[in-house]
Formats: structure tokens, sequence, C-alpha cells
């Protein structure tokens, strides 16, 4: 019999029992609905950590002090006194890998404007700093190397901070606002970034010189760390390279030292921020595959029901002409139409879900056309291999025996 | 010279039930020309059923030959002999064994379904033919469930001659029909044997083979007697005799 007929033969068989069919794709349906839906959250978020990461600066290196251990004890790099500001002039001058360079020393604290106050951090940088992490100024200037030099009392603030302290719709720029003790004339205002991956807002800051922070707020000779961007994201390990050399120089380690700082680039902290969310879209993938084949043994059970109560048709058949493969592909291709309608009403069910779940929770999510394919060949597959015993079974039947079943 | 449809040469047919052998045909040779109605008669346990099956190539004798239109059948596998049923033979059963649920055109055309020569038009046209041969030219698009028990009967003669067969098989074909419907299936196989065709009719119904050119009796295994037939009844005739059913 051609593929035409076995085609019809079985949306036949099927439209027969229509409530049965589909009780018995619920299982399917479920399944694939689920593993699309899961699929595009996890795809969503990677999506989105990466979005985050290009927009950050794939070549940004981060430097911070300290080793992971030291003598067994696990430190806080806060702890550490290692980085030195001859440490990032050198990197400035000798790291030809290495296009800008920025030390920070951070402080948080209260900002004080007139009645209004609010928490916030400052942070202690160079003018490379905004290119580094694509801050860009909306209104006045960077401060200027003049500031750096001399310590001045100047800020560059975030969005956040200005709302919290301009309420009244003042300019910004040009005031004296307070952190802590300290008076800080605005010198320009940061573009919105709003917040990252990891829920951060990124405008709750005041960029100030660093020599500023270090001298007159925190009052230390130390660095907290060293931000730099590599000439390019394919340079960013022979930048790694070149900053460590100059930092064991500088520090004087021996050979067989460990490091006493930490270098790490944005690619490691993309892969390390992926893999969370690709182990979680995987578990959740697996729950997901695991009702697939509970669905594929309702398959295989309705079949094996099927074949059963069709006995005497199946004997009739054979007593026609029918060829045992003849009847084995009959009940595969039923059972192969059972999940593969199954899996087209679970994709569709899938999306509709996904884009409940962005619209409902506010969750970012990518259906991946792959996910779609790969539903579609896992329901053939089911059905092919559930749907096997029972076609099996059907095309070993006697004719005789079959023909006399009651 | 007539044409030998069937030749069985010293048929045996043993199963085993258990440790025992059961020896349901021991030795069975006959002949059956083209143009033969033949009733094959015997009480249950005779051997009739496996005699059936046998000449239906639905199964294998443990010995002896079977010869179907010239073809021998005891060394054909399974493949072969479900493609030689479906070119060859025509059955038709008591319990008519239509698909539920499904129209008198599509049961007649299943057989050909089976043969990859036909295109569906040829299909459809073949199966209109057969069903207008059997009386059922205006109930194409009934359903199985539609129909009363000698029309679904009918349906199924039409199955079984739209492959235009060698032989007719028909296994007790009027036993679950009353005597009016009865004896119009048989005109209607009367009919067919005039128009030249081969029907073997097994039955354990003795009055069946008044209307048959040739008995055939079976016992334990073995033929009995084999008989022509010199006086035929015409079943249309026994038909317009029966007393007319009032309600």
């Amino acid at each position: 019999m051609n593929i035409t007929n076995l085609l019809r033969l079985a949306l036949k068989a099927l439209s027969d029992n229509k409530f049965r069919g589909f009780l018995t794709m619920l299982g399917i349906i479920i399944g694939v609905g689920s593993v699309i839906t899961m699929l595009a959250i996890g795809q969503g978020s990677k999506n989105s950590i990466k979005a985050e990461i290009s927009e950050m600066g794939s070549n940004m290196i981060m430097i911070s002090p300290g080793a992971e251990r030291m003598g067994g004890v696990r430190m806080s790099s806060d702890d550490m006194q290692t980085l030195k500001v001859k440490d990032y002039e050198d990197i400035r001058s000798s790291c030809k890998y290495v296009s800008l360079v920025s030390p920070t020393v951070n402080a948080s604290g209260q900002a004080v404007y007139g009645a209004n106050n609010t928490p916030t951090s400052v942070y202690g940088v160079n003018q490379d700093y905004l290119e580094i992490r694509n801050y860009k100024v909306e209104e006045g200037d960077v401060f200027s190397d003049q500031d750096i030099h001399s310590a001045a009392k100047v800020c560059l603030v975030g969005k956040t901070v200005v709302d919290a302290l301009f309420t009244n719709g003042e300019e910004p720029v040009g005031k004296v606002i307070r952190f802590g003790t300290i008076p800080f004339r605005i010198v320009g205002i940061l573009e919105s970034k709003g917040s990252n991956t990891m829920g951060m807002d990124q405008d709750d800051l005041m960029l100030v010189p660093y020599t500023t922070v270090m001298k007159r707020i925190q009052a230390v000779t130390y660095l907290q760390g060293i931000t730099c961007s590599a000439l390019s994201e394919e340079f960013t390990d022979k930048a790694i390279e070149e900053i460590s050399e100059v930092l064991r120089a500088n520090h004087k380690l021996k050979e067989d030292a460990d490091d006493d700082f930490n270098i790490r680039s944005q690619q490691e902290l993309s892969s390390m921020m992926t893999s969370t969310s690709d182990m979680m879209s995987s578990l959740l993938a697996a729950v997901a595959a695991i009702s697939l084949i509970v669905g594929g043994i309702g398959i295989m059970n309705i079949m094996y029901v099927s074949v059963t109560e069709r006995t005497r048709e199946i004997g009739l058949r054979m007593s026609i002409g029918a060829k045992g493969r003849d009847i084995l592909s009959q009940f595969l291709i039923e059972a192969t139409l059972l999940s593969v309608a199954g899996g087209v009403i679970g994709v569709l069910l899938g999306i509709v879900a996904a884009y409940v779940v962005k619209a409902l929770l506010s969750y970012p999510v990518a259906i991946s056309s792959w996910s779609i394919f790969l539903s579609f060949a896992v329901c053939t597959l089911i059905g092919i291999f559930f749907g096997w015993y029972p076609a099996r079974k059907a095309s070993n039947l006697d004719p005789i025996e079959a023909l006399r079943y009651e | 010279m007539e044409k030998e449809v069937i030749r069985l040469e010293n048929i045996k047919r043993d199963f085993k039930v258990g440790s025992e052998v059961v020896r349901a045909l021991r030795g069975v040779t006959f002949s059956i020309m083209e143009g033969e109605f033949v009733t094959i008669m015997g009480s249950s346990g005779s051997g009739k059923s496996t005699l059936l099956n046998t000449l239906g190539c639905l199964d294998t004798p443990t010995s002896g030959e079977y010869y179907l239109d010239g073809v021998a059948v005891r060394t054909m596998n399974k493949d072969q002999r479900a493609t030689l049923r479906n070119r060859k033979i025509g059955f038709v059963f008591q319990n008519y064994n239509l698909l539920p649920r499904t129209t008198a055109i599509e049961n007649v055309e299943l057989p050909l379904m089976y043969n990859p020569e036909y295109s569906r038009k040829e299909r459809r046209e073949m199966s209109v033919e057969a069903l207008k041969a059997v009386g059922l030219g205006d109930r194409l698009e009934h359903k199985s469930n539609q129909m009363s028990g000698g029309q679904m009967q009918r349906v199924a003669i039409a199955r079984a001659l739209v492959n235009n067969p060698a032989v007719i098989l028909a296994d007790e074909a009027t036993g679950n029909l009353d005597t009016r419907t009865s004896f119009e299936v048989l005109v209607l196989f009367q009919k067919l044997h005039s128009e030249g065709r081969t029907i073997i009719f097994v039955t354990h119904n003795p009055e069946i083979a008044l209307y048959s050119t040739r008995t055939i009796t079976l016992k334990d295994g073995k033929v009995t007697s084999d008989k022509r037939n010199d006086n035929i009844l015409d079943a249309a005739e026994a038909l317009s005799a029966l007393p007319i059913e009032k309600d």
C-alpha cells in the first residue's frame, strides 16, 4: 500500500476515535509544550545576558588585588592592598594590547542635596572608565586630567541619583552636592543605562577622579581594582598575559610564587553567567523530556488497545492480500501521526505559553527554530519507537486466528 | 479442454496441540475446473475449515501439493501468499467482515489498495462495477452500519469480486442470514456462476448443495463423497416460492 493511502487510513482511524486520540496526544502536547516554553525562557535569558555583556564591552578586563587564597585562607579582595597606582601607570605605559585603563576605588555613603538625600556609591576612576563601561555623558562634561591631578571635588552623576536629589526640576550641572561631609560640584550627568542582568541599577552612582576617593574619602594608597580594555576581543588573552607580567614584576613575585592579583576577562564572566542559565534550562528541559516519554508510553498503550480491538480488521486485511509490512506501516504511521499531531499542538501551545510568561512576568523569551525542529524530530522518533511494538504485534498476527477473534 | 483452477494432491495437515498431533486433513485429493460451483460439506471437526484455510492460501499443508491457477502454493512464503490471495482469491465470510464506519465503496476498494497496479481512478471504477454486479449500484456511499445483513453480505461479495479472482471462497456465507436473504445471496452466487466464475462454498447446510454443480463431502479429514449434481435447483425460483411475510 502506498504512503498516501496509508496516511489516509491512519487519519480515518484517528478521526474514528477523536476523543481517545486527543487524550493520548495530551501527554505529548504537554511534553512538547513545556520543552518549547522552557527552552524559550532559557534562550531568552541567555540572549539578554549576552546583549548585556556586549554592551558592557566584550573586551573588558578586570584586575582585582589578592590571590584567590592566601595561606589557606580565602580573603576578601577589599582587604588586599597589593594594587597600587604605579601598577595602573605601568599597565598604561607598557601594555601594548591594552587600549584603555582605569583604576577603581569605590566608596558608598549618603549623597545629600538640600533637603534630599540618597544612598549611593562613589566610583573613583579616570576618564577611560566611561569608555570601558560604555557610559556616555548626557549633559556637561567629563572631569579633566587637571581634576585628577589635583584630586578635585567634582563628579559625574547617574540618573537615579539626579532623580533622588533634584526633585523639583532644577538644573543639576554646576550644583554642589555632598557625599558624606565632602562637597562635590556636578560637572556632568550620565546617560541612563538601566539595570544590568543581575538587577543592579547602573545609574545609581557618582563617578569622581580616583585620586579624590583615595585622598579625600578613603584615605588609602592602594587601589581596589584596575579596569582595562583589550585592543579588541581576540587580544584579550595576550593583554591578560602582558598585564600579568607587569604586575608580577612590580610586585617582585618569585618565579614559583602565586599571583597576588586576579585578572578576569569579560569572556570568562559571560561564560560563567550563561553556564548558570544553561544549566537551568537543561534541567527544565530534562523534566519536560520525561513528560514526553510518559506521553510516548501513553501512545504505546493506546496503540496496543487499538491493535487488539481491530484484530478482525487486521485478519481481513491480511486475507485480502495485506502483507506483514503493510500492517506494520499502517499502525506505525498511525502512532507517528498521533505523536506528531500532538507535537504540532504542543509547539503552538508552547509558543503561546512563552509569550504569556513574557507578558505576565516580563521574562525575556526567545523561541529558537532549532527547538521547534527538535520537537518534531523527537515526536516522530517517539511515535516510531513506541508504536513499533504494537505494530509489530499486529503484523505478526496469524490471519486465521485474527479472523476468528471475538 | 476445461482449465483446472484448483488441484489438491494428497494434502495432509497436522496440528500439534500440546503433546498430541491432530491430523485435520489426512490426504485430500481433488481438482476443480474453471466455472464450477462446488459445495464443500462436512460437520464440525471434519477438517472443512482447515481445507478452506488451505484453499484460501492462509495456511500451508504439512505435505501434499496445492496448485492454484497453476501456481504451487506449498513452497511460497507469507508475503508471496499474501500477494497470491490478493490476485487470485475472493473471500466471503459468514460475518461479512466489513470495516466499521466505512462506506460500501471503500470496503470494496480494499483489495485493490494492496495492489499497486491500480490507480485511484481505476480502483473506483472497478469497485462501482462490482457493486453494480451485486445490485448495490445505488448504495455506494452507505456506511456498513447503515446496511442490513443481506446488503452487507452483498458488499462483501462485491469485495470478493473486485479483483477478478480465479476463485471465490465462501465460508458459510449465508450462515448469519434469514431464509429469504439467504436465497437472495444464493441467487447472486448462481448469477455469478452463470457468468463463468468459479465458486467454492463451504457449509454444513445440505440445502445449499442443491443449488451447486458439485458437492464434496469431508469426514475425519478425508473426502468421503464427490458428486456431480445433475439436478441443479434455481435459487430465484425458490425465492419466489417463499411465502411473502406480512408484518
